[in-house]
């Protein structure tokens, strides 16, 4: 997220604008395996020099879409663009795409050099130009002691790096990455997203990533299509699909969240309610543009904010009372699981009969004995910007 | 310390069991047939001498062991008919190789390529020939190859072949090469197989991704990668098809030469145990580097492995 607010980065949405030409369009794809449909008539466009994230579970034909840009699958219906040419006849080894693959499908019988320069040379580039791009892939992955290296002398962390380098080195029109990250460590796996970032930035290329993990995507695209069996569910950049979720589905995926089912109530003199069986009584929310009917409230946890104190009644705010089932001291930050009933919670049996509302509070201060405690009845509130209201 | 000494005789008696057994079944009755190889022939009970009797006193135990030469061996080397036996077996062993290796190798592809479920029943059509004896699987190649057996009549019945003409396949090295490579072709796909189904499919991707067309990666990337494969199938039926017997004898002709066939009239038609021996006793030693030559690549292997 941190680089959308960069101020180069602010700038850099052509999605926005109507007049720029995209470099991939899906066209209507669908992909039938069988009786099983895989992919079910999605149409998208990515931009040149976007980092764009396909992200979904696993088996939500994330995959299969990427491998029809490599050409490994091709469409049962619709047609895929690249620069405005139709590559659905095109083979594999004539796209200008290239793949960084999930399991690395680095050759083993080939050194780390050989590895990289396998893909030049089918070009038939000279030997001198072959080798000074090897170099120059070598030093941008920090490989260079490790040219004369066979891939299983590498640690998993290395491979990663040569087939990232090797992929990168005949500087394909886009970039495909398929759950790239999905090998490593954690530590490993969060330094590698920014220097992917930094790579991107640094080659001008248009970056294509698979992943299921919604942080990773988060962390390095500019936008995200939220995949879910077969179509997408919302197309936009991290920011937005964090703060404005186009569903409950996008908004259960991404992050943690509290989602509350009931009913909206619009009238044109008040401001629009949110009454649910769960709640005491009706919060206000904001619903510009909605009607009456079943919806669902979302609430993201770090919005909520925790009190003793019944807080003032005020127009711009929701609150909610109920009794504290359990806090969690993760350092940084607390999370109160708050029931929301006034009954004591001890021995209360755990069911979803009550809901819990998780808030997550930011540990300002090095207090060690915090004010509240267990059983506590306390009370929620956030500002009614915070709640979205969901119809799908 | 009394229990390592005890778990020490351990290792060492299991250890020293495969010893022991290669000293009584591979080396004692080698070193049989090393000492013969270097008797006299004689008509006798054995056929040959000297015979060892320690009960006739030392002094005649040596004078018999002087009397041990390599006279056999100079004459192998004399008569030019061992030497075109042992260059004929290793050429027509090496051809048999070759011809498994071209038949084999797609066949191993096309099983390490075929569905999941399917592999099992494949494996199974190669290990199948094996339950039946390989004598009587040799015969019934006779019934195939024979003037007017099987494969004449096929020829006859589609019309690539008058009903007046015959094939003349039985009794030539045809039938030869054609009877090793369908008996050690399972030698051959198996390994084969092994190393392709082994192989990771996105390499092949991979390669393709990165602008390499099929069949130029099938050479760059499944070729190399088998290449464990290859020399294990090819060690496997050469060391054992270049001392065949039953098969040149059964489907070979007159002037079909293979050392194994060799042996076999100098042991059982001229009765002349000596020069057999010497002539078995060569036949390893020609093998021996083949053979050392596997060991030490199974080795490789095996240390790559790790």
């Amino acid at each position: 997220m941190a680089k959308t607010m960069g101020p180069v980065r602010r700038a850099f949405a052509p999605w926005d604008d109507p007049l720029a030409e995209p470099l991939i369009r899906f066209e209507r794809i669908s992909k039938r395996f069988g009786d099983f449909t895989a992919i079910d008539d999605v149409s998208l466009d990515i931009y040149e020099r976007e980092f764009f994230a396909l992200l979904g579970p696993s088996g939500c034909g994330k995959t299969t879409l990427m491998r029809m840009l490599a050409g490994f699958e091709t469409p049962s219906e619709g047609r895929i663009l690249l620069d405005g040419e139709d590559i659905s006849a095109i083979p594999p080894h004539r796209r200008p795409v290239n793949m960084m693959f999930q399991s690395y499908a680095l050759f083993p019988h080939m050194n780390v050099a050989d590895n990289i320069a396998f893909g030049l040379k089918q070009d038939n580039l000279p030997k001198t130009d072959i080798a000074a791009c090897v170099e120059e892939m070598l030093s941008l992955v920090k490989l260079e002691p490790f040219a004369k290296r066979k891939p299983d002398q590498l640690s998993g962390g290395q491979r990663q790096r040569v087939a990232l380098a090797r992929s990168l080195a005949k500087r394909p029109k886009v970039l495909l990455l398929d759950e790239p990250l999905g090998a490593l460590d954690k530590k490993l796996r969060e330094e590698t997203q920014f220097e992917l970032m930094d790579i991107q930035e640094k080659l001008g290329m248009t970056f294509l990533i698979v992943t299921h993990d919604q942080e990773e995507a988060m962390t390095v695209a500019d936008r995200i299509a939220v995949m879910n069996e077969g179509t997408f569910e919302q197309i936009a950049p991290p920011s937005v699909i964090y703060e404005e979720p186009s569903s409950r589905y996008v908004a259960g995926f991404i992050g943690d969240i509290n989602l509350l089912e009931g009913t909206l109530a619009t009238s044109l003199d008040k401001a629009p309610t949110f009454a649910s069986p769960d709640l005491p009584a009706p919060v206000t929310v904001e619903a510009e543009g909605l009607a009456s009917g079943p919806v669902a409230l979302a609430v993201r946890p770090e919005k909520l904010r925790i009190a003793l104190d019944e807080p003032a009644d005020d127009p711009a705010m929701a609150k909610v009372s109920g009794r504290v089932w359990d806090i969690a001291y993760m350092g940084d930050v607390s999370i109160f699981h708050v029931r929301l009933s006034d009954e004591v919670c001890e021995g209360q049996p755990k069911d979803d009969s009550v809901p819990i509302i998780r808030a997550t509070i930011a540990n300002t201060t090095r207090l060690v004995e915090r004010p509240i405690a267990w059983d506590d009845k306390v009370w929620l509130s956030w500002d009614k910007s915070a709640g979205v209201v969901l119809t799908r | 310390m009394s229990t390592r000494r005890k778990s020490g005789w351990g290792r060492r008696l299991v250890i020293a069991v495969p010893y022991l057994w290669l000293l009584v079944f591979f080396l004692a009755p080698f070193a049989i047939v090393v000492r013969i190889s270097l008797s006299e022939v004689a008509i006798a009970m054995p056929p040959y001498l000297p015979v060892f009797d320690l009960s006739q006193g030392f002094e005649a135990f040596w004078q018999d062991l002087s009397a041990l030469s390599f006279d056999n061996y100079a004459w192998l080397a004399g008569d030019p008919l061992y030497i075109n036996s042992y260059l004929s077996s290793l050429w027509i062993a090496g051809v048999s190789t070759l011809l498994a290796l071209l038949i084999g190798f797609p066949l191993a592809y096309g099983m390490a390529r075929a569905p999941h479920s399917w592999r099992p029943i494949l494996m199974m059509a190669v290990i199948l020939p094996f339950w039946t004896s390989f004598l009587i699987r040799v015969y019934a190649w006779i019934g195939i190859l024979k003037p007017e057996g099987l494969l004449t009549l096929f020829a006859q019945t589609i019309g690539i072949l008058s009903p007046d003409d015959q094939l003349r396949i039985l009794n030539t090295n045809t039938a030869v090469y054609i009877g090793i490579v369908y008996s050690y072709l399972p030698f051959m796909v198996l390994p084969l197989y092994a190393a392709l189904e082994r192989m990771d499919a996105s390499l092949l991707e991979a390669a393709q991704d990165l602008g390499c067309p099929p069949l130029k990666a099938f050479w760059s990337i499944t070729v190399p990668l088998a290449v464990p494969g290859i020399i294990a199938g090819c060690f496997l039926v050469f060391i054992p098809a270049v001392g065949e017997f039953v098969i040149p004898d059964l489907l070979g002709g007159s002037d079909t030469l293979m050392i194994g066939r060799t042996l076999w009239n100098e042991f059982f038609n001229n009765r002349d145990w000596p020069v057999s021996s010497a002539v078995a006793v060569l036949l390893l030693l020609v093998l021996i580097v083949p053979i050392v030559a596997f060991q030490h690549f199974q080795q490789r292997q095996q240390e790559a492995m790790r």
